[in-house]
């Protein structure tokens, strides 16, 4: 039981099935999920879905917190990959054309990818501090999406592509499995070989990381080229689940939500230890938070008020001072009474 | 003699997994300074922070002037009267010095800080100090010694009835401790009672009039100094006779001529640290570096791993002209350096005991090449045996350890990568006489076992014992090397420290 509670995906988790039940009470039928034309429908299928676009970018996210940086651009990035994808589904002859789709994803992923390899670039060979570095892009980013689109809004008809946001594979959400099927082979990948151990050493201590012979130059550029590749899948979700690419909004802001998914799953911002399943359930949290606004029926001008306030009992929750005072309060068990040796003092 | 000033008793305070103090009584009277005597890990910190409230008690009583006390936080201590230097000196380096001696107390007039002010009452602190220092220079351009010395100087500027310094002189000079020792003296003589850790026994004797001593987070004795002799008192820290401390005899008084060179550096210099100089390590030798602090010792060892840059010279390695691009080039010649600053640049003390260790072996393989899980555990549980690493529970994060024992385990983490030459800057600083004499017989059995050691420390009469050849280092010149030979002693060497010759 104490276990239970130390553990550090505890508190999330509460707030997660506080939350989940607050819906309950104000919409009965919350929990139904109806099987309709082999899909899966339901409350709880929609915030998975809303979740999978933004834990793909948290993802990312996570890893370049654990090295001790920040990416303000995936945001911008969000919004290239969906402008890019759109305008060469666009110029095709036939938008159907399952070929022609792949090549235009290919082509936009193969750009996040670039724009990842410049932001480390800048961080880890020139130096500059990740989050000027990254601001760059966040500002840039938006321009070229804009150029990319002409500063239209560019719509769609293409079904393939509209699989990957708003299709289904065995019945459940394609994205979501996406979304899980990245955050599975990242996990997987960082805990198998030595890159996630190497990551937490360098965001802990890089000076005491690179006198112990770890090169962080190659870790730092491969994480925000991961970044990069998972805001870029993102942004195909985000695009095709609309049919559409706006580079002015698309993922506008998705950033801060990231960065919040990344704390409230219990990594510190300081970088070191990270959490790639904390990560996940901060993002479905944050938009189970979306969705209990609606049903709860808070009114639009408070909206962002009572977020913001769960949010501060969120990061609470995870900071390491106040989970220390909480458990201390908790009466534990009462130490065995050792009997103690009294020493003959001479002064 | 009266009534204790502060009287702690029975205290208790459990971390997750150790027992850090039990039933500890402990008693300071006016006026006097009191040595509070334990091995690394015996719970002295612990005692300090329970007094002023860092961390909360789990059972015990504290009582100052005879009233009951306990304290929510180091600042309601201060403002009872007690005033603390913690064994971590935290201040703020990216602040100037005048700034990090009046932080949270600044002079203000109308709300504003006055600056003027607070230059001019800093400038007269250190004075009293007799440190020249540049007051509105930014702390972190000075020395971990003189950034120590400015946590002291803020500490005794508040009107405080009991002075609480835990190992303040771990990285003073024999200048700078005697100043401290001037400036003690002169507290105590206006009645201010002081609490004073430190493992240098010499001090302890020099300067203290009792001693509480810890074992093991429980009280095994209270004397006063002239009662109890050094052979005593260290029986009684580490809790068994002293076969731990007989000299390493023999090392030493070998030559070292005709065995192969390992490392040999020509003409290698940095400017701004050290001098371009000439220097040998043979295998098997222990090569030691004495010189006063800053005089280069760590400067000239970190170009032999390439923690730096060299600029002039070049080094070769079993004979063959090598550049050193860096830490890991060096690694690749099998070269291991464990930094003098444990806390900055040697753990990384989020990760645990087991993470830390394999940490480097772990790097020279590349992320793809992970260490299988078993190998570690084995590799782990051997060094954690081999060097007697406390509490032996490998995940428990460093940061949780001791000094001493955070020490051997950066010392383990080089040791499993099997260097052939292994660079030790000041491995016995801030840790106890247990662990020291381990690492000082780990020194001579690993270079009995062909290994060359590089060894720092700021101890003479430690360099002396372990050292075949000794470089002595003055003003970031490599001055002298001397064979460790009878004639060598520690006059002999003190006069070479201090005349170059
Ligand atoms: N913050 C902490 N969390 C967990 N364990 C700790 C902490 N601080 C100290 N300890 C443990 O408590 C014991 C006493 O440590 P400490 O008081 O620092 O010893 P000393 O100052 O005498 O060297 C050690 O075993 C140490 O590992
Ligand atoms: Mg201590």
């Amino acid at each position: 039981m104490a276990a239970i509670i130390k553990h550090r995906l505890f508190w999330p988790a509460v707030i997660l099935v506080v939350l989940l039940v607050t819906n309950v009470f104000f919409s009965g039928s919350f929990f139904k999920v109806e099987f309709r034309d082999g899909h899966l429908y339901g409350s709880v299928i929609d915030i998975l879905r809303a979740s999978a676009p933004l834990g793909l970018v948290a993802l990312g996210m996570t890893l370049v917190i654990a090295t001790g940086g920040i990416d303000l651009s995936v945001g911008a990035v969000v919004a290239i990959a969906g402008a890019l994808a759109c305008l060469r589904i666009s110029g095709l002859d036939d938008q159907n054309s399952v070929t022609g789709v792949l090549l235009a994803v290919g082509l936009a992923l193969l750009l996040s990818l670039a724009l990842g390899v410049w932001n480390g670039f800048l961080v880890a060979t020139v130096g500059i501090q990740p989050i000027i570095a990254t601001l760059i892009l966040m500002v840039a980013g938006r321009g070229l999406a804009q150029l990319i689109t002409d500063g239209q809004i560019i719509t769609i008809n293409s079904s393939p592509y509209k699989m990957i946001g708003a299709g289904y594979w065995l019945g459940l959400p394609l994205c979501v499995i996406i979304a899980v099927g990245v955050a599975v082979v990242a996990g997987l990948i960082v805990r198998r070989s030595a890159l996630g151990l190497l990551l937490e050493s360098v965001g802990g201590n890089a000076e005491a990381s690179r006198l112990a012979g770890i090169k962080s130059r190659w870790l730092i550029l491969i994480v925000y080229v991961f970044a990069g590749l998972c805001a870029g899948i993102a942004g195909l979700m985000i695009s095709s689940n609309v049919s559409s690419a706006d580079g002015n909004n698309a993922g506008l802001l998705i950033e801060l939500d990231a960065i919040l998914a990344v704390v409230i799953g219990g990594t510190s911002l300081a970088g070191g230890r990270f959490s790639i399943a904390g990560t996940i359930l901060g993002a479905v949290i944050i938009k189970t938070l979306d969705i209990t606004i609606y049903t709860v029926g808070i009114p639009p001008e408070v909206t962002l008020l009572f977020k913001a306030v769960v949010v501060v009992v969120l990061c609470l929750a995870q900071a390491p001072k106040f989970r220390e005072k909480f458990q201390r309060r908790r009466p534990s068990a009462p130490a065995t009474q050792a009997p103690q040796q009294k020493v003959e003092v001479t002064a | 003699m009266g009534t204790a000033l502060l009287s702690m008793s029975g205290i208790s305070k459990q971390f997750p997994g150790v027992k850090a103090l039990e039933g500890v009584d402990f008693r300071l009277y006016q006026g006097e300074i009191h040595a509070l005597m334990g091995e690394n890990g015996a719970g002295k910190s612990t005692l300090i922070k329970v007094l002023t409230g860092v961390y909360d008690i789990d059972e015990g009583e504290i009582a100052l002037d005879g009233r009951p006390v306990r304290f929510a936080g180091p600042q309601q201590a201060t403002e009872a009267g007690i005033s603390t230097v913690y064994q971590e000196v935290n201040l703020c380096t990216n602040l100037s010095v005048a700034e990090n001696i009046f932080i949270g107390r600044e002079p203000t007039k109308f709300g504003r800080i006055q600056w003027g002010v607070m230059r001019r009452r800093a400038t007269d602190l250190l004075q009293r100090l007799e440190l020249d220092l540049d007051v509105t220079a930014q702390l972190s351009t000075y020395s971990l010694a003189v950034q120590q010395l400015v946590a002291i100087a803020r500490a005794i500027d508040v009107d405080a009835k009991i002075l609480v310094l835990d190992e303040p002189t771990s990285s003073l000079d024999a200048g700078e401790v005697a100043q401290l020792f001037r400036i003690m003296r002169q507290l105590k003589a206006q009645g201010i009672a002081i609490v004073f850790v430190s493992h240098f026994l010499d001090q302890i004797y020099e300067i203290c009039d009792r001693m509480t001593i810890l074992r093991n987070g429980r009280l095994v004795g209270e004397h006063l100094v002239a009662d109890i002799s050094q052979l005593q008192l260290v029986s009684l820290m580490i809790g068994k006779e002293l076969a731990l401390l007989e000299r390493l005899e023999d090392a030493g008084k070998r030559s070292f001529d005709a065995a192969p060179a390992v490392a040999q550096a020509h003409d290698l210099g940095r400017s701004g640290a050290v001098e371009p100089f000439n220097l040998t390590i043979h295998q098997g030798e222990v090569v030691g570096l004495a010189g006063l602090l800053g005089s280069g010792r760590t400067e000239l060892a970190r170009l032999f791993f390439g923690a730096d840059k060299a600029d002039t010279g070049h080094l070769e390695i079993d004979g063959k002209p090598v550049t050193m691009h860096g830490p890991r080039a060096a690694m690749n010649h099998d070269i291991a350096y464990c930094s003098e600053n444990r806390k900055t640049e040697g753990l990384v003390e989020e990760l645990s005991v087991r993470e830390n260790i394999i940490l480097a072996l772990q790097a020279a393989r590349g992320w793809t090449r992970p260490l299988p899980r078993r190998r570690q555990d084995e590799l782990v549980q051997k060094y954690i045996d081999a060097l007697n690493i406390n509490p032996k529970d490998p995940e428990l994060p460093v940061r949780n350890l001791s000094g001493g024992n955070q020490q051997k385990v950066l010392l383990a983490r080089w040791l499993i990568t099997e260097p052939r030459l292994l660079i030790l800057d000041e491995p016995t600083r801030g840790i106890d006489i247990g662990a020291k004499a381990e690492i000082q017989r780990l020194v001579v059995e690993l270079s009995d076992g062909g290994m060359a050691v590089l060894f720092i420390s700021a101890e003479l009469e430690e360099v002396l014992r372990l050292s075949h050849r000794i470089g002595v280092l003055r003003d970031r010149r490599l001055v002298t090397q001397l064979e460790n030979t009878d004639a060598v002693d520690l006059d002999r060497l003190t006069e070479t420290i201090a005349s170059g010759t």
